[in-house]
């Protein structure tokens, strides 16, 4: 048995979370991932992939960023260094959004959530990207010195844990006094949760129900200790990278390095809904404006195979007719289907659901057919 | 689960049994469980050849893809085809149920390359750290 590929590099310095000896103590494998010792998977992927479709799943994210933009032109600012229109956003309200590059495409995809009071924004952007993206934010405040507006990289005394499932919210309610009901998808509250002041925003990256919570990173053992006590008899289980990866790869979300990077527009990757043309002047508007006229060269497309041949993975050549059409950017054996599932960026003129693809596994075409997406819809 | 005591095994944690010209292969019980759910088997067709050290197959888990290394040269006689039909018996059966493939051994000679079950126990405990 030897590794195909080679994902991740140790070489770097590798940090730990504040849950790392948590996770080693519940048996979990642990990875470099990000330049952060993550748990990859507890019991198994499969299993914790289907706690969390049929109860929930506690994920430590503390290798995530965060970033907060206040001054009295924080939306100014982000309007013009994101795709979606911040202005859309009321107090307490959170949006997907993406930092494109000057030519279309994407430095990172990111999650804004307006501040409560005052004039500011905190934005969570990926792990893998910090760096890449703080230096790009605070790169552009400075080219802007007529706007009135502060960049701070707060990650490092952020905590942040997900909660995720059909039981979360139930699980989340026993730790607070707050009626978590009249929070909203894609919004955002603070309440005390086990003693813990937090911002509990109903988020996250599974295609299930539950909260996304950011704290204080002093507090974060007392609150994974706290939830994996309130959940047990509903079956609360820590869940694993692996399964984080096959879960949003069913609702149909994005990782970027995947679906996006700087070399894929967010119109070819199907994100067209999180790019509004029309806010006003934006870092990469142009060429997207341009592309939107044009039509979009290659379009993101999600497939199942229909032979047995093993899993599509990323960077997989696609055909048609043998001529190579495109790539796969994301494909795993879906634990809910029991399918292989996978999305590809492919010429546009060979996407459509129904339409065939050969997805070429170990150099031998394996027979794909376009489907809808999401692969997976939670039940209402 | 340490390694059951008749077999023999590689640094690549596949496991042999020799019984007179014929050996038979598999993954070890620490490899499936490095591996995860296990997905997908890949084995040669019988009547080819496997050379030792050498990928003769491919194993996929939910996460990843890997090869599988023959301990030794060889002519496959038979593979275990209910595994490649239920490919999550490697990780219930990994030294029974599961066995991969049968060949008939060209070198008797190269069984000296392989692990005794306590020197594997050894590096397998090493190589989990």
């Amino acid at each position: 048995m030897g590794e195909q590929s080679q994902p991740e590099s140790a070489a770097e310095t590798v940090r730990k979370t504040p849950l790392h000896d948590r996770h080693v103590a519940l048996g979990a494998r642990m990875i470099p991932f990000a330049g952060w010792m993550m748990p990859v998977q507890y019991t198994g992927i499969k299993d914790e992939h289907q706690q969390v479709r049929t109860a929930a799943g506690l994920f430590d994210l503390g290798h995530m960023g965060q970033v907060d933009v206040t001054g009295p032109d924080a939306l100014t600012f982000l309007q013009s260094i994101t795709t979606n229109n911040v202005a859309d956003l009321e107090p307490g309200g959170a949006q997907y959004s993406m930092l494109p590059t000057p030519e279309g495409g994407v430095i990172d995809d990111i999650f804004i959530y307006r501040h409560l009071e005052g004039d500011g924004y905190f934005v969570c952007i990926n792990a893998s990207n910090r760096e890449k993206d703080v230096a790009w934010m605070q790169e552009q405040r400075a080219n802007r010195s007529d706007l009135d507006v502060t960049v701070k990289d707060i990650s490092d005394e952020t905590g942040m844990i997900a909660i995720q499932g059909p039981k979360a919210i139930d699980i989340v309610q026993r730790l607070t006094d707050t009626d978590l009901s009249q929070t909203g998808r894609n919004h955002w509250i603070k309440a005390t949760v086990a003693g813990i002041e937090l911002m509990l925003a109903r988020t996250g990256y599974t295609g299930e129900d539950g909260f996304e919570f950011y704290g204080p990173i002093e507090r974060v053992e007392d609150l994974w200790d706290a939830l994996m006590d309130a959940g047990k008899d509903d079956g609360l289980k820590p869940i694993g990278l692996g399964a984080r990866d096959t879960l949003r790869l069913e609702a149909r979300m994005p990782l970027y390095g995947n679906e996006l990077s700087s070399e894929i527009t967010p119109l070819e990757a199907g994100l067209g809904w999180a790019v509004k043309l029309d806010k006003g002047p934006f870092i990469g508007r142009e060429p997207l404006v341009w592309q939107k006229e044009k039509g979009v060269p290659r379009k993101a497309v999600g497939f199942r195979l229909l032979e047995r041949g093993g899993s599509a993975r990323s960077h997989y050549d696609v055909e048609v007719d043998g001529r190579k059409v495109g790539f796969v950017t994301s494909g795993a054996m879906s634990p809910t289907l029991g399918e292989n599932i996978g999305l590809a960026l492919v010429d546009a003129d060979v996407a459509g659901v129904g339409k065939p693809l050969d997805i070429i596994v170990r150099g031998k075409p394996v027979r794909a057919v376009q489907i809808k997406m999401p692969f997976y819809k939670r039940p209402m | 689960m340490t390694a059951p005591r008749d077999l023999k095994y590689t640094k690549s944690h596949e496991w042999v049994r020799i019984d007179g010209d014929i050996a038979t292969f598999g993954l070890t019980d620490h490899a499936q469980s490095e591996l995860g759910d296990i997905t997908y088997l890949e084995l040669p067709e019988v009547g080819g050849a496997v050379t030792q050290a050498e990928p003769f197959g491919v194993v996929e888990s939910v996460k990843a893809a890997s090869d599988i290394y023959a301990p030794l040269d060889g002519e496959v006689v038979e593979i275990n085809s209910t595994a490649v039909d239920a490919p999550d018996l490697v990780n219930k059966s990994p030294y029974d149920d599961a066995w991969l493939v049968k060949i008939r051994i060209a070198d008797p000679a190269q069984a000296s390359n392989l692990m005794d079950p306590d020197t594997y126990d050894q590096f397998a405990e090493e190589s989990a750290h």
